[in-house]
């Protein structure tokens, strides 16, 4: 099977799986779909890190929580008619997705400016373990800070609102979060084939050499890094939107962990490798978790099956090896 | 200040730092000699006190459970070495991070369904009830001294073992060289598995220790593995002398950020304000300590490989 075909296979099984929950009115299966469109997103996101930078980030959790976050602490404002800030810098809550996405990728990309700026000084196994390090301070610190829930989380007590579209019934959410998957896979697509793309993939491979022709490695790699953690930190603000709800489990580095597997299970460096890999992921959580209570067991199992010995993950497997690039 | 606090603080501290040490003294040689991140680390931790809480439940002796503890940790340190990671060892760093973490949700789970999801309980021998009168001045908790004593000759049993054995010698010849090791005739493969089994079984004998402190539940391993990881990162990945060092400098940390951060900052800030914020600084202590090192010093304090 051609990867193409493969791709387009999976993206009409993500469309069209939801509408025919939808028609027998089956909402259950509608929100699963939307989970899958919202980790694949985060997956995309890390994706352009780790497949294409070789930036091997254990640290994402951190961006998908800050947007959870911006979209709970903005909402949480708005419902309560709090202003954010007052003075000077006055700004209320808001509970308009269209307001909350920029800001929650700002916040996103603000912090990953400078995580991305202290980490990228070191390399090889420091830099998982720095990534890690940032990701568990947020974490710590959204448990211990009272405001915002602390450890019980925050509740978003209705999903905000988009212009035109009822959000609160599920398909025509999907139907958002599909949309941006659409739109961020097409983006990544061309962001893999230009200038800077062909830098970043050339410098996973040689440093040395890419510095040698000219180029900066240190700016290439945090526009990667920063670019990724926005769009991790977009999905963020969508799934708090799907669950309604934001705590500090978001941070955890088993949510890091967990992204990390929607890459690699798809298959690493390919476009539609996190969209497979949540696919496949999810589904996982679904049929396993009603046969028995110890999913995760079995979940385990599979993913080091797949790390020793399908190296190419899902995609890979279907399709064979990739095309040099 | 309290001088007496202030030393029963110091004590915690280094009793966190000791029980971290034993924990990271196998993580760094796993890496040192074979080039593995092991996030597994902390289920090995995890086995070793629910062995030590099974055996010591079945038998009644708290010493026959951390026997158990070292053994079963130790088996299972070898056997997952001989079946998986020996298949790691030249892989990319991204390929062990995922297949460690899949060993995680395998052993956390498998634990689980063993054992429920309810925490066991671990109790301590009469002889360490109670507390003990030290300096004439403070009385300290006596399993905590316990635990400082055993956890320091750990330590320097691990310095002999390493710096004065041929054992040793091998370990560190393969850490240095692994080629060069091998080319002179010694069994590399049966290295790799006797230091696996031994970093395992440090984890799980600080598992069982611990576990009588706090209980003994799945999942117990996974901050302890990060603080291990920050430990090892601050000391210099692979050193066993930096990782001595780095969990001395964050179980000090760590302690006494909890104890007196919200007290300092009272002196700067509103009392309210200075609690709340002392409490959330005080748990991103140790995260603020390894990123200014790394900043500083990009391989961590000691440096093993030049």
């Amino acid at each position: 099977m051609s990867e193409k075909m493969l791709n387009r296979a999976l993206l009409s099984l993500l469309i069209i799986a939801p509408w025919l929950a939808h028609w027998i009115d089956e909402p259950y299966y509608v929100s699963l779909a939307t989970r899958i469109a919202i980790l694949a997103l985060a997956g995309v996101g890390l994706n352009i890190a780790l497949g294409l930078g070789g930036m091997v980030s254990f640290g994402h959790a951190a961006f998908f929580g800050i947007g959870g976050y911006v979209t709970g602490i903005l909402a949480s404002h708005a419902l309560n008619y709090e202003p954010l800030f007052s003075g000077i810098f006055a700004m209320s809550g808001s509970t308009q997705m269209l307001f909350i996405w920029p800001i929650a990728m700002l916040v996103g990309a603000i912090a990953a400016i400078f995580i991305g700026l202290l980490s990228l000084r070191t390399s090889g196994v420091y830099f998982i373990m720095i990534t890690l390090a940032f990701a568990q301070m947020i974490y710590y610190f959204s448990i211990s800070w009272p405001n915002y829930g602390g450890e019980d989380g925050l509740p978003i007590y209705l999903r905000n609102s988009f212009p035109g579209v009822n959000t609160l019934q599920p398909i025509q959410f999907f139907m958002i979060c599909c949309t941006i998957l659409l739109i961020t896979l097409w983006g990544v697509s061309r962001l893999q084939d230009s200038r800077f793309g062909n830098a970043l993939k050339a410098l996973r491979q040689n440093e040395t050499r890419v510095a040698a022709v000219g180029i900066s490695p240190l700016g290439i790699k945090l526009a990667a890094f920063v670019i990724s953690a926005m769009i991790t930190a977009l999905a963020g603000s969508l799934f708090a939107d799907l669950n309604r709800f934001v705590s500090p489990t978001m941070f955890s580095w088993h949510t890091s962990g967990q992204i990390m597997i929607f890459v690699i299970l798809g298959g690493i460096g390919r476009l539609y490798g996190p969209v497979a890999g949540a696919i496949m992921f999810i589904l996982c959580e679904a049929l396993l978790g009603s046969w028995t209570e110890y999913w995760q067991f079995f979940l385990g199992l599979l993913l080091l099956w797949v790390v020793l010995f399908a190296r190419g993950g899902l995609i890979g497997l279907l399709c064979g090896d990739k095309a040099h690039d | 200040m309290d001088v007496i606090l202030l030393l029963e603080q110091l004590l915690n501290g280094l009793q966190l730092g000791i029980m971290l040490f034993l924990i990271a003294a196998g993580l760094t040689l796993i890496f040192g000699v074979m080039g593995l991140i092991n996030l597994a680390h902390g289920s090995l931790y995890m086995i070793g006190a629910f062995a030590c809480a099974a055996v010591a439940t079945w038998s009644g002796s708290f010493w026959l459970g951390l026997m158990a503890s070292l053994t079963f940790a130790a088996a299972a340190g070898a056997l997952i070495e001989v079946v998986i990671m020996r298949r790691l060892y030249h892989r990319e760093h991204l390929d062990q991070v995922l297949a460690t973490f899949a060993l995680i949700l395998i052993c956390s789970e498998g634990t689980r369904w063993l054992f429920g999801s309810f925490p066991l309980y671990l109790d301590v021998p009469d002889i360490f009830y109670g507390a003990v009168n030290l300096f004439g001045v403070l009385q300290y908790s006596r399993y905590r001294l316990f635990i400082i004593v055993i956890g320091l000759f750990t330590a320097l049993c691990i310095y002999l073992l390493i710096n004065k054995t041929r054992i040793g010698m091998r370990i560190r010849a393969g850490a240095a060289d692994r080629q060069m090791t091998a080319a002179l005739g010694i069994n590399i493969s049966l290295l790799y598995t006797l230091v696996f089994a031994l970093g395992a079984a440090l984890a799980g004998f600080s598992g069982a220790l611990v576990g009588s402190i706090q209980s003994v539940e799945v999942g117990m391993g996974e901050p302890v593995l990060i603080l291990a990881f920050v430990v090892v990162v601050i000391g210099g990945i692979g050193s066993i002398r930096g990782a001595l060092v780095g969990a001395l400098l964050v179980g000090m940390v760590d302690t006494l950020g909890r104890g007196y951060l919200p007290q300092i900052l009272q002196l700067l800030l509103d009392p309210v304000f200075a609690n709340t914020l002392g409490a959330a600084l005080s748990s991103i202590a140790i995260y603020l300590l390894m990123i200014v090192i790394l900043v500083f010093k990009p391989k961590g304090l000691f440096p093993a490989h030049g």
